[in-house]
């Protein structure tokens, strides 16, 4: 469980002053999978690292499993956040993997696992066992004794994630993990973190300039923009908002010159087979000649959801009637338009 | 002037260069071996305390990072501003005062000890500064303790690089210690001055031209070959067009970058 209260970052003062988080406040629930989305330059990296005390806030609080990381709100019993001892043990229980992997290249991989282990304290004797074990449990126990510039880019992250996750910890940290990675090698990577996650209950916090990636693993997200979090929710309460900017590029559905005499609707579903058939009824119940505009349809975190966007003749009235019509647990609908004239 | 056709010559001559080369072997390895001491921890204090980095507040005081870091540099500056000839003749009170004397094989080596150790603290720093940020980043979010990440981080992505330094300081050091020769250091720099210059021995300077040369050539030589081992790049030898990509990607890899597609990158700029 992550939770982050009013976090602002400045850096830089003066003339030069770059604002990187605005007041931000999310809750990453304890086993789920969240995705910070946003452009590059959003304030994404600057957040995460706040997560694991690799960075500090000017204000505001880090709480990580209810322990406080770091808290610049001196109203708040002057408790500044741990450092020291109590920092790294904090650390041994947050896991992070890299986009550049940032593996130590001279040295083998399994050394690189065991590492981690050193870090921990964890006995010589016990180290390897360890290590073989993690690497195993990402498929690489057999490349233990090369260098990680013998390694393919995936199997790199592979390393980078049995390495973060050597100390057994109860949540990881992705920065941007899959972004030098091509597509295919993508998804393995994710479904590997989907996988680990579920099996070793991990909360995952990731961040990503790929919508992709969202949909494939993230249960909920946050979108960013110039330091801010502009809308978060599990993706199902995001799909269903009207306003949502991560369901319009979920599902972009276009932008169509309106019909004279015909009203606009869409309609979201997220969890049903297809919304299909309960357009169809509609259709046939109301007697109605729709058409539709655009559809998008995705698999998300192995949901089908998706869009569809309508024209529907016959008034604003009718029009509401369709979304009353269509509207149930699963399925929200709106007017986006009202009749052209 | 020297008779080369008296039989004394030769076995003189091979004497006075094994007893000359000895000595500067001895005292070059032993000024080598007390700058690496030195050297070594004054170079990682140097960068390590910098601001921002993994030594910027030691015992948690930042304070004392930035006196030990000004103090490094100031020492570090000083040392190579000073020319050699200028630090020996400096020097000798010191020398004086620490061993008696100032002449023989064993007090040269506090001057060149001291012309070395500035010289191979900015290797070492070097060195240093071209490990990955991320590894760092990396070994702190693993709640590494800062001694770990020496030995396990630093070390041994930097060893490559210091060790290839090892062999420039190396050089830079017999060098100094030919000019130690010339006030009575004794080396072979002494036996160029005493019979090549004093007694017109062309022979002798020949002869210590020659071994210096091959002394620089087996240290390069046996160091590049330890670095090599302990990981630096061997670029592969490239003679059409057609190698270029295997070697972008052995490049590649030894940088620590994927050389798989990459999705877009011009979507992410990272800071780095
Ligand atoms: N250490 C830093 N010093 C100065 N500016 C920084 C630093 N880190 C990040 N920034 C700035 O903060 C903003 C957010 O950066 P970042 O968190 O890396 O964004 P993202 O990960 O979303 O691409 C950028 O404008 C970046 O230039
Ligand atoms: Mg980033």
């Amino acid at each position: 469980m992550i939770d982050i209260e009013h976090v602002s970052r400045v850096f830089g003062t003066g003339q030069n002053a770059v604002t990187a988080l605005q007041d931000v406040s999310l809750h990453v629930p304890a086993g789920s999978i969240f995705g910070v989305v946003g452009q590059s330059g959003a304030g994404k990296s600057t957040l995460l690292r706040m997560v694991n005390a690799l960075d500090r806030p000017d204000a505001g609080r880090i709480r990580v499993n209810g322990q406080t990381i770091s808290n610049a709100d001196p109203r708040d019993g002057g408790e500044a956040g741990i450092v020291g001892a109590a920092l790294a043990r904090a650390r041994h229980d947050i896991g992070m993997v890299f986009q550049h992997f940032n593996l130590v290249g001279n040295r083998t991989v399994v050394q690189n696992v065991e590492f981690a282990l050193e870090a921990t304290g964890t006995p010589r004797a016990r180290r390897r066992p360890k290590a073989l074990e993690m690497l195993d449990l990402v498929g690489l126990a057999h490349r233990a004794d090369d260098r990680p510039s013998q390694l393919s880019g995936g199997q790199r992250q592979r390393v980078g994630i049995a390495r973060a996750l050597a100390s057994e910890p109860s949540i990881l940290l992705s920065d941007e993990a899959t972004s030098a990675l091509d597509p295919e090698t993508t998804r393995q990577i994710l479904d590997l973190i989907k996988r680990l996650s579920r099996d070793l209950g991990l909360t995952v916090m990731l961040i990503t300039h790929e919508m992709e990636v969202v949909k494939r693993i993230c249960d909920s997200t946050a979108l960013m923009e110039h330091g801010r979090v502009i809308e978060s929710g599990t993706l199902e309460e995001l799909i269903g908002t009207r306003e949502s900017r991560v369901s319009q590029q979920l599902f972009p559905v276009g932008d169509h010159p309106p019909t004279p005499g015909n009203s606009v609707v869409d309609i979201t579903y997220s969890g049903l087979d297809s919304n299909n058939a309960v357009i169809a009824r509609t259709a046939r119940e109301l007697d109605l000649d729709l058409s539709i505009l655009g559809a998008a349809m995705e698999t998300v975190n192995g949901r089908q959801m998706g869009r569809t966007r309508l024209a529907i003749p016959g008034g604003d009235a009718q029009a509401q009637r369709v979304v009353d019509a269509v509207s149930r647990p699963g399925i929200t609908a709106w007017i986006v338009q009202e009749v052209a004239r | 002037m020297i008779d080369i056709t008296s039989p004394d010559f030769w076995p003189e001559l091979f004497w006075t260069l094994l007893a000359g080369t000895w000595e500067t072997i001895y005292m070059v390895g032993i000024a080598m071996i007390i700058t690496l001491i030195v050297g070594l921890p004054m170079g990682i204090v140097v960068v390590g305390t910098e601001k921002g980095r993994f030594l910027e507040a030691p015992f948690g005081q930042r304070w004392i990072g930035a006196a030990l870091h000004h103090s490094i540099t100031f020492i570090v500056n000083l040392g190579r501003s000073v020319p050699f000839i200028v630090l020996m003749i400096a020097l000798i009170p010191v020398t004086r005062a620490l061993l008696g004397s100032f002449v023989g094989t064993g007090p040269a080596i506090l001057p060149l000890t001291v012309v070395a150790i500035p010289f191979f603290v900015r290797i070492v720093e070097i060195a240093i500064r071209e490990v990955d940020p991320g590894l760092f980043e990396a070994a702190e979010s693993l709640g590494a303790s800062r001694w770990l990440t020496v030995r396990r981080v630093i070390m041994p992505q930097a060893t490559p690089s210091i060790i290839l330094g090892s062999a420039t300081t190396l050089t830079s050091i017999i060098n100094f210690s030919a000019m130690v020769g010339v006030v009575g250091g004794g080396g072979l720099g002494q036996v160029a001055v005493t019979y090549g210059q004093q007694r017109y021995s062309w022979v002798h300077i020949v002869f210590v031209i020659l071994i210096l040369f091959v002394l620089v050539q087996a240290i390069q030589g046996v160091l590049t070959a330890l670095a090599k081992h302990y990981g630096l790049p061997v670029p592969r030898r490239r003679w059409f067009g057609r190698r270029r990509d295997a070697q972008d990607a052995l490049l590649a890899s030894e940088a620590n970058i994927p050389h798989e597609t990459p999705t877009d990158p011009s979507l992410e700029g990272d800071r780095k």
